[in-house]
């Protein structure tokens, strides 16, 4: 069958031609940039943090009447306070490991600052060297969180400070993570390397490495330093406390529940509420449910989309079997099978599609750039579109194929009868 | 004639159930989806104070040093202690106010309630005249409160309602951090949003609970809640942040006379010359004004998401007028035959135009009143988020005259071009072909 009546019956009805190409175009356009949003989202999610997530949860707790100067003497009180807690938590029988810390990965509260080679080139609150969050905690953290140890050794007791909350002063050894390392010594070779913390003139030593760690915040700001950690030997004493608890394998509900209890036992002066204890997959599942939301709502905005437009192909090719009712009577008692009346309605709607589907490839692409300079979107992938294309074309011939089929069993008397 | 085109239009509809529910199910999941997110929009970029708004102004100042210095860009967003006292004392605007955040440990009289911690507001007396707060009982502190370091709190009427059972706790004691605090009023129903005056505190936060004069929370060292940046050797711990270089404070004036807003402006980079000739400032002046309004822009204040998000419900809606259109077209055309009949018997063409657009605008208020029905459940749905602005989410009359308005105007766009295509037959062709 050559193509050229069929397009020549085409020019007969340009307007409806026209609308269903210019649909699926749009269609096209935005499920392809919908799915890729879908896509990003995702991988966002997914994306591990680099912490062994399972049997791990953190308490949050502030102590009420505690001192709240930064002199030396309401530091110790302070670190007696917490040392209390940290022992109280590690005798609990269901707990396998216990560590302070100012922060967990998803947690969206940081303490963030800039790393350099040289000293004193940094200035407070100026990011000139490399970006990087501090998590501030002691030597079970590695233990605690699950961290690998690529390179180098853990921190040891004898390693662990303290200090106000306020106080300057930064450490004399710290662990990176490997992207962090990497980054400032690109031979790979940062192990046992000098750097200098937040502008300081005091020389840091990196003492060991671990393979991942992800920063607290996950808003778009900290896409430029999200695997840049450093981990502090250091316990902060302020009026409130962090404790990431590790509970051993499958006690993790009894060990939360257990901490409440024992930290007022412990010390009654102190406030915990029902957001103190979090699981870290809660903690997980709050930080990401906005991307999770927008990529459930834009699945279901394209999937909608896509029924509309295959409801829109079958709604017009049944007007079109209607009108030309007569003439595939008359087609059929020349002659024509059943099935080259089905074939001509499908191939009609191939070629309909693969317009539509040409328009809005370009019109995708277009989308994506205007995306890409409104909101922070990433080039969109060929192969998202291309996919996009096999789609339409697919759902334009399950659309069409009831319709089609109505057209073949148009019997070939209709032709005698009159109209 | 109306009515008749009416009950031509309704005849016609019925004819073809399938094909009616298809165009009116379009347009309503478009004009749904989109009326709930320009809802949310609408809501979100609201004004917070109505009718006062124009008269607010939030200046910006540059005090930091050379170090990472570009020419013309956009200055620190809170200022620091001394510019802020310096412009508060100033009084160069009709009214200004000094105030950052702060969270304070209640201790409640009744031994029932626990200390808890609260979100609290550290300002100066403008604060509530300058926003024009409602108060339930009592009213705001004085200037002079301010000077004498008076004890006093202003609290909300949820705070006023769990200690006191909503009863005039004026003149009542409320002990916070160890001190004992006058209550001089209690707040009526007022939740702005955004929460214009710090930002920083989360763009849609609630009200702080607590309100006190800023001195009374500098002489009790109380614990300070929200973003500060510093430079130089700045960063001091915050018992001494009134002479550190850091800015955490936001400062906000009133100015009536849109006249005014140029003198002010001229008075900040005048401010400005002169800490630089005292050495204070290194950099010349950069200094910004902006309105209540634009400072909301400047800060992005609609999340991205949201636009995002409107952009596809608008997209979805073009979709579902193309189909509605391509539907049409087919519908109108294939009943060329009866309006044949109707031309030969001497209906003009505008008659039959008329009476297509009609049958359009029967579709789109069909549509339209699905459509707000999807709409609630849209917004029902937006509300069950846990994102601070998800609350906020309600239809209001104007978005509700808006959402049939949209519909059937959307419907009678789509009703156009079919219709004209449908009443450029000829009569003649028509019945020669019957």
């Amino acid at each position: 069958m050559t193509l050229h009546p069929m397009i020549a019956a085409l020019r007969r009805h340009k307007a409806g031609v026209v609308l269903i190409a210019l649909q699926i175009a749009l269609t096209l356009a935005i499920v392809c940039n919908a799915v890729f949003i879908i896509g990003q989202r995702v991988e966002r999610v997914n994306r591990p943090t680099g912490l062994d997530e399972s049997n791990l949860f953190l308490v949050s707790q502030q102590w009420v009447g505690a001192p709240s100067g930064d002199d030396p003497a309401s530091v110790e009180k302070l670190d007696s306070l917490q040392q209390a807690d940290l022992a109280a938590l590690r005798s609990l029988p269901d707990v396998a490991s216990v560590t302070p810390i100012n922060s967990l990965p998803l947690l969206n509260s940081s303490w963030n600052g800039a790393v350099d080679l040289k000293p004193g080139t940094t200035g407070q609150g100026s990011f000139n060297g490399t970006r990087t969050t501090y998590y501030f905690s002691d030597e079970q953290a590695l233990s605690t969180l699950g961290l690998h140890l690529v390179a180098g050794r853990n921190f040891t007791v004898a390693d662990v400070q303290h200090r106000g909350f306020r106080d300057q002063g930064e450490p004399s050894l710290v662990i990176l993570t490997k992207a962090l390392g990497d980054k400032l010594f690109p031979k790979g070779d940062a192990l046992g390397k000098v750097i200098f913390l937040n502008g300081a003139t005091t020389p840091t030593t990196i003492i060991g490495m671990v393979e991942r760690m992800q920063v607290p915040g996950t808003g778009s700001w900290t896409n430029s330093f999200v695997w840049n950690a450093t981990l502090v030997p250091t316990r902060l004493d302020a009026n409130f406390a962090r404790y990431a608890i590790r509970a051993k394998p499958g006690r993790l509900d009894a060990a939360m529940h257990a901490v409440t209890p024992t930290l007022y036992a412990a010390n009654p002066l102190r406030v915990l509420d029902d957001d103190s204890v979090k699981s870290f997959a809660q903690i997980r599942a709050e930080a990401y449910r906005a991307d999770v939301g927008m990529a459930i709502l834009m699945g279901v905005v394209c999937l909608i989309l896509l029924a509309v437009t295959a409801a829109g192909i079958v709604g017009l090719t049944s007007f079109w079997v209607g009108q030309r009712h007569r003439q595939i009577g008359v087609r059929r008692a020349l002659g024509a099978r059943k099935i080259d009346i089905l074939h001509y309605f499908q191939i009609e709607n191939l070629v309909i599609a693969s317009v539509g589907a040409v328009i809005g490839l370009m019109l995708a692409i277009g989308l994506n750039l205007l995306l890409m300079q409104s909101f922070e979107m990433e080039r969109l992938p060929v192969a998202y579109v291309l996919a996009g294309i096999v789609m339409v074309l697919a759902l334009g011939q399950g659309a069409v194929f009831v319709p089609a089929r109505r057209a073949s069993n148009v019997p070939p008397v209709v032709a005698t009868r009159a109209a | 004639m109306f009515s008749y085109y009416l009950d031509l239009a309704l005849r016609s509809l019925r004819r073809n159930k399938a094909l009616t529910a298809l165009m009116v199910v379009a347009i309503a999941l478009g004009i749904g989806a989109s009326m709930t997110m320009l809802t949310v929009l609408h809501v979100l970029s609201g004004d917070p104070l109505p009718g006062k708004s124009q008269t607010l102004f939030y200046p910006q100042l540059d005090p930091r040093d050379k170090a990472d210095y570009e020419a013309g860009a956009e200055p620190p967003r809170q200022v620091t202690w001394i510019d802020g006292m310096n412009l508060l004392r100033a009084r160069r605007a009709d009214r200004q106010a000094l105030m950052t955040g702060g969270a304070v440990p209640i201790q409640p009289a009744q031994s029932s309630v626990d200390p808890f911690f609260s979100d609290a507001r550290y300002t100066t007396a403008d604060f509530f005249p300058m926003f024009d707060t409602p108060f339930r009982y009592g009213r705001g502190w004085s200037e002079a409160d301010d000077d004498a370091r008076s004890r006093v709190v202003v609290i909300t009427s949820e705070l006023n309602d769990k200690l006191f059972g909503g009863r005039d706790s004026t003149g009542q004691i409320l002990r916070m951090k160890d001190t004992a605090f006058r209550i001089i009023g209690v707040l009526g129903d007022w939740r702005p949003n955004p929460h214009f005056y710090d930002l920083n505190m989360g763009d849609y936060s609630g009200l702080e609970s607590v309100f006190l004069p800023l001195s009374v929370s500098r002489d009790l060292h109380l614990p300070l809640n929200g973003s500060r940046n510093c430079w130089g050797d700045g960063g001091s711990d915050e018992a001494h942040f009134e002479t550190a270089s850091c800015v955490w404070l936001q400062f906000w004036v009133q100015i009536n006379e849109p006249a005014k807003v140029a003198d002010y402006r001229n008075f900040l980079v005048r401010y400005s010359q002169e800490q630089q000739a005292l050495g204070r400032f290194q950099r010349s002046p950069n200094v910004r004004l902006s309105g209540l309004m634009q400072w909301l822009d400047v800060n992005k204040v609609v999340p991205s998401d949201v636009r995002l998000q409107t952009w596809l419900a608008l997209g979805f809606l073009l979709v579902c007028l193309v189909n509605t259109v391509g539907l049409m077209l087919a519908k109108f055309l294939r009943r060329s035959g009866e309006l044949g009949v109707r031309r030969a018997l001497g209906a003009s063409r505008q008659a039959v135009f008329g009476q297509l657009l009609v049958e359009s605008a029967v579709i789109g208020l069909a549509g339209g009143v699905f459509g707000l029905l999807l709409a609630f459940v849209g917004l029902w749905l937006v509300r069950r988020q846990p994102s601070d602005y998800a609350a906020l989410a309600h239809m209001d009359l104007t978005m509700l005259a808006a959402t049939f308005a949209a519909a059937i105007a959307a419907s009678l766009c789509a009703g156009l071009l079919p219709a004209w295509r449908a009443c450029q037959i000829t009569p003649a062709l028509q019945l020669k072909s019957q």
